[in-house]
């Protein structure tokens, strides 16, 4: 996967959660939370998708990693690389 | 005599049925006899005819909201939102902190684990995927709670687990804290989201007791001679509940004040049920209401179609109201199946309307009337016309034998 499908693939799962939420003015660099209406469950939903589509296991001392889109990217680029 | 800040009265109403998502849609199908129990397909199990609710889902919520809750909370919020309009409340009206959610359920969390099953068997049970959401959504207070979050309310809430007679305890339960004073309002009802166990029907069909029909609006039957089980339902029906004194000084529209209640138990058996203990149960009722059988205009039965459930409430019935000739009897489930922890509530607010319009509804799908279900007064097929109706007693019993009865009287000042 390269960088922008791992970018998709972020928000694909979001939309999912949410299918009103609102990426136009989505910041890459600030926490999705602060930006989105998500609380902590919903952020178990993107780990739980990572793992049902791509089998990710994320150990939850990484979940910080898992802040912002950009953090998202860098964190799962290696994991996805051959995604 | 109770002052009037004992007495507990009903200003608000907010149900979804598998008829209706309004009160007055469901009394005018009640009125007219109109089934829309269907066909449905359950997991592993198959067809079943059942009752399903349409209603405006996101009305009071968002989608995102409703995905990450259970259907017993997206019903719910949808009844408590609707029941606070039909009483006229704005939602900050009462005090946030002293306004108790009361919710009777026979069940909760059945769906869900079925659902996480079946989830993570499309991972080979690896435990890993199931989901966060499991005990958030499963706690019992799970409904009361969705609707807390939704309307902002800090008082109490809790689920009453009382089987089938939940949606009766609910309302007595609303009822004791106002008369105690622990709050100034109460949302009390019922809520089933049973049609989403498949468990529920194969426990129900293994038991002999799920009612089927080729037309599945002719499934449920209660009273009929080829009666042959229950027709699962799922619905919500939540009531405002205010103390008199407070209902009067904000000129609520009073739709009736709840008399008298009674609750026992068979302490007898699992599943089956027991007229003597049901006829105790309303002679409680009436006598907390200082009323006599006679006084009594219309009984809505909890009969769900069953072979003995229904001869059980004929026999507890007709050893109190033998010689009541002004008291007529009908059955909601007949029309709308057994909405379960919704049932009781449902079916007395299909009742209400009765105190304005003078018609009591009728019960259908009885072709050929089981002897032994022989009531006088029973009201078949079409509504009856009858002057001056001020007094509903609303039976709800449950499985491990436990027994409700509501008594609703007009209000006239």
């Amino acid at each position: 996967m390269t960088r922008n499908d791992i970018k998709d693939l972020i928000l694909e799962i979001i939309e999912d959660i949410d299918d009103e939420a609102d990426f136009d003015s989505l910041d890459p660099d600030q926490p999705l939370r602060d930006q989105l209406d998500l609380d902590s469950m919903d952020f178990l939903d993107i780990v739980m998708e990572l793992r049902k589509r791509h089998k990710l296991q994320i150990p939850e001392e990484d979940y910080p990693q898992l802040a912002t889109l950009t953090s998202c990217t860098n964190y799962l680029e290696p994991l996805l690389k051959e995604a | 005599m109770l002052s009037d800040n004992q007495r507990v009265v009903i200003t608000g109403v907010g149900l979804v049925s598998p008829n209706a998502s309004h009160l007055s849609e469901y009394r005018e199908k009640l009125l007219r006899g109109q089934s829309e129990i269907q066909r449905i397909d359950l997991r592993y199990f198959g067809s079943a005819p059942a009752g399903i609710c349409t209603f405006e889902e996101t009305r009071y919520r968002k989608k995102k909201e409703n995905k990450k809750g259970t259907r017993a909370g997206c019903i719910g919020v949808y009844c408590a939102h609707e029941a606070l309009k039909d009483a006229g409340l704005a939602d900050d009206f009462y005090r946030k902190d002293r306004t108790g959610v009361y919710i009777g359920l026979t069940e909760h969390g059945t769906v869900e684990t079925e659902n996480e099953i079946y989830n993570i068997k499309g991972y080979d049970y690896d435990v890993s995927y199931w989901t966060h959401h499991h005990n958030p959504r499963t706690v019992l207070n799970n409904p009361a709670g969705e609707i807390t979050m939704s309307l902002g309310i800090t008082g109490p809430h809790y689920s009453i687990g009382a089987a089938c007679a939940a949606g009766n305890a609910s309302l007595i339960q609303g009822l004791q804290m106002l008369r105690l004073g622990d709050v100034d309002m109460a949302i009390a009802g019922g809520i089933s989201e049973s049609t989403g166990s498949f468990g529920i029907f194969a426990s129900f069909k293994a038991q002999g007791a799920l009612g089927e029909a080729d037309d599945p609006t002719k499934a449920c039957r209660p009273f009929d001679i080829n009666r042959n089980g229950i027709v699962v339902s799922e619905g919500g029906c939540l009531y405002i509940l205010e103390t008199l004194d407070k209902a009067l000084a904000r000129g609520a529209t009073i739709q009736g004040e709840i008399v008298g209640y009674g609750m026992n138990s068979d302490a007898k058996d699992l599943v089956l049920p027991f007229g003597e203990r049901q006829a105790e149960c309303m002679q409680l009722a009436l006598d907390r209401a200082g009323l006599e059988p006679d006084d009594v205009d219309i009984i809505s039965t909890h009969a769900t179609g069953t072979k003995q459930g229904d001869i059980e409430e004929c026999k507890a019935i007709r050893s109190l109201f033998a010689t009541s000739s002004n008291t007529y009897i009908n059955n909601t489930k007949s029309i709308i199946g057994h909405a379960m922890g919704a049932a009781g509530v449902l079916e007395l607010a299909g009742n209400l309307g009765s105190f304005r319009d003078g018609l009591i509804h009728p019960t259908i799908n009885v072709d050929e009337l089981d002897p032994s279900c022989h009531l006088d007064n029973l009201v078949l097929d079409k509504a009856v016309k009858r002057e001056n109706i001020t007094t509903i007693l609303n039976n709800s019993f449950g499985m491990v034998g436990i027994n409700s009865t509501i008594i609703v009287h007009k209000y006239s000042g």
